[in-house]
């Protein structure tokens, strides 16, 4: 059965529960990840991600569940895990006092590279993360979007089939977190598995393979982003009529499947497939029976869509989490 | 900029058993010898890297010294042996009680900053962060006694010790530093803050090594304190080392401290270990 189940997935969570004193963070979790995939696990603040992530990687000790990562058990084999797992938390837990690369080769050596192949892998990744002009320095200096690709390099240098990443890109600025983003792609494209956790819908949507809506502790949704946003409705072309007199003859002119339409507020809903041969079509329509309009826009559904389907409230971006990196003394 | 990463490819049937170039040919007592050393060397790169504090944790007991000697020394009655020769003993027992609680500070650092975390997720020996901090203690006190007590003879300390008593004194001095360093330990892991966890330590250290022998003799003390002062650790140690320096009578001073230092190790770290395990952020 065990074995079974490691051929196929990664990662592999069956009926997972934990509870601080009298808080059920995780209420029957279950989860799995195919090898060389990777999955984001999506939920606001609260909703139990980093709880995962941190038994997933042996820091916490889960009240009940049956818990594999790459084929060891995360509480009977836990020093397994850890040979095969890469933690990049949401803290950017690098050494401040150390030159970059010298965290890089403690690491390796901590991981029980040989001398030789730490330094060669700190070298490795240092140009490969973009960090070799500021390799000598010690991390105190280093920029917050420099520190966290530091904090994944680290997370790297034992070349992990398994990376967690929880929330690496809160509360970086919009730049760093592109580059970041494509530091991600490539692991990807490496074959890593990979755990993300994010509040952020955009970066699930970019990067996963599958996404995992969590919420209080379960998961409440899993597709791909695709299949997702169709569970709530296809992509349309949202008008609001100028004038209330041109209004129903707009209406019976656009006339098609899964139209819909508010009088009082001017608006037609047209279900599309969001080409520009569908738009010009409308367009068309529309000038050659002089229809004036106040606004049009083609509206996709996105992770929010889904979100707010779901749990009937919005994802909150919280940014008070943000940590403050650079407030070294 | 460039991102061109070179993992391994992972296919399915090498699962496992992927060479990651991890060398797994020696014993588990090789590894986390290992672990210690990797991580001793990271905390004495601490010292070297952040000399503030080095020379912080030196100066002050000079100045302290200074004090003792030329401002409240002429007060204080000594009995046979200089005020000078007095001093220095306490003075090296209050820098070393005071600079073993620097690994408090280091570990509650750690855990702020999520090291601890990203050691704990590592294939290492639970403990080695801590050892390594504890050890750097014994680098730093080490250095720091050395300079205070060079910096003494210029004072008018005179020594009696000869080499064998000189070894001894500096193994108590480690010894009690060891000591101290995992209490400090076990502070730094209970500890909410960083800031709290300086609070704590000097609570601790405070009471102990002025309410003792190091700066004045207990019999000018009240009663109640002289009991105190005559009996808690600090003094023995103080006393022992007094007594290896300058030839005053070492009485069960020395085997007392060995028993308190060791009685407190013994159940020091195996509090330091679970609450490793235990914490986290």
């Amino acid at each position: 059965m065990k074995n079974d189940i490691t051929e196929k997935s990664a990662i592999h969570i069956r009926g997972l529960k934990k509870t601080f004193g009298n808080v059920k963070v995780l209420e029957g979790l279950n989860l799995s990840v195919q090898r060389g995939t990777m999955l984001a696990l999506l939920g606001p603040n609260g909703a139990g991600k980093t709880t995962t992530v941190r038994i997933l990687s042996t820091l916490l000790t889960p009240d009940e569940g049956e818990i594999y990562v790459n084929g060891f058990d995360v509480v009977q084999e836990a020093e397994q895990v850890r040979h095969n797992i890469g933690l990049t938390g949401q803290f950017a837990a690098v050494d401040e006092f150390l030159t970059g690369r010298e965290n890089l080769v403690m690491m390796g050596r901590l991981y029980h590279l040989s001398k030789a192949e730490s330094v060669r892998r700190a070298e490795e990744l240092l140009e490969q993360f973009d960090i070799t002009p500021a390799a000598d320095r010690p991390t105190k200096t280093y920029s917050g979007g420099m520190r966290r690709r530091l904090d994944l390099a680290l997370s790297l240098i034992a070349h992990p089939p398994i990376i967690f990443l929880d929330e690496p890109t809160t509360g970086l600025d919009p730049r760093s977190r592109l580059t970041m983003w494509g530091i991600i792609e490539n692991l990807m494209k490496e074959g890593a598995t990979i755990l993300l956790t994010t509040q952020y819908l955009e970066e699930a949507d970019k990067l996963a393979d599958q996404i995992a809506v969590l919420d209080h502790g379960k998961i409440i949704a899993i597709g791909t982003a695709d299949e997702l946003k169709a569970t709530v409705g296809s992509e349309h072309i949202h008008i609001v009529i100028e004038k209330i007199s041109d209004f129903d003859k707009a209406l019976t002119m656009l006339a098609r499947d899964g139209l819909q339409s508010n009088k009082e507020e001017r608006e037609i809903r047209v279900a599309t497939d969001g080409s520009v041969r569908a738009v010009k079509e409308i367009l068309d329509i529309l000038y050659s029976e002089q229809i004036e309009i106040d606004a049009m826009s083609v509206h996709k559904p996105t992770l929010d869509d889904v979100f707010l389907e779901l749990t009937g409230r919005e994802i909150e971006g919280d940014e008070s989490t943000t940590e403050s990196t650079s407030s070294s003394k | 900029m460039k991102v061109q990463l070179n993992l391994l490819q992972v296919p399915n049937s090498m699962k496992n058993t992927i060479n990651r170039k991890i060398d797994q040919s020696h014993g588990r007592l090789y590894y986390a010898l290992l672990d210690i050393w990797v991580l001793v060397l990271r905390s004495i790169r601490h010292i070297t890297k952040n000399p503030d504090q080095l020379l912080g944790s030196t100066i002050q007991p000079i100045m302290f010294m200074l004090l003792f000697r030329y401002v409240f020394g002429g007060a204080i009655n000594t009995g046979g042996v200089s005020y000078v020769n007095f001093l220095v003993a306490g003075i090296l027992v209050q820098t070393l009680a005071f600079g073993a609680l620097t690994t408090s500070l280091s570990v509650a650092t750690d855990i702020k900053r999520g090291i601890v975390d990203r050691f704990r997720s590592l294939p290492i020996l639970n403990s080695a962060v801590i050892t390594g901090h504890v050890v750097a203690d014994l680098v730093r006190n080490f250095i720091s006694s050395i300079v205070l007590i060079i910096t003494a003879l210029f004072i008018g300390f005179r020594p009696e010790a000869d080499v064998r008593e000189w070894v001894m004194i500096f193994a108590l001095a480690l010894l009690f530093t060891f000591s101290v360093s995992w209490i400090a330990a076990i502070m730094g892991l209970l500890a909410k803050s960083v800031e709290s966890v300086q609070w704590m330590g000097f609570f601790f250290v405070f009471p102990l090594t002025f309410a003792s022998a190091a700066f004045v003799p207990t019999d000018s003390m009240p009663w109640f304190l002289r009991v105190f002062a005559e009996n808690q650790p600090i003094t023995h140690i103080i006393e022992a080392i007094r007594a290896l320096m300058v030839g005053t009578s070492i009485g069960n001073h020395g085997w007392i401290s060995l028993v308190w230092c060791v009685s407190s190790l013994v159940i020091s770290i195996p509090i330091t270990a679970y609450l490793f395990r235990k914490r986290s952020m």
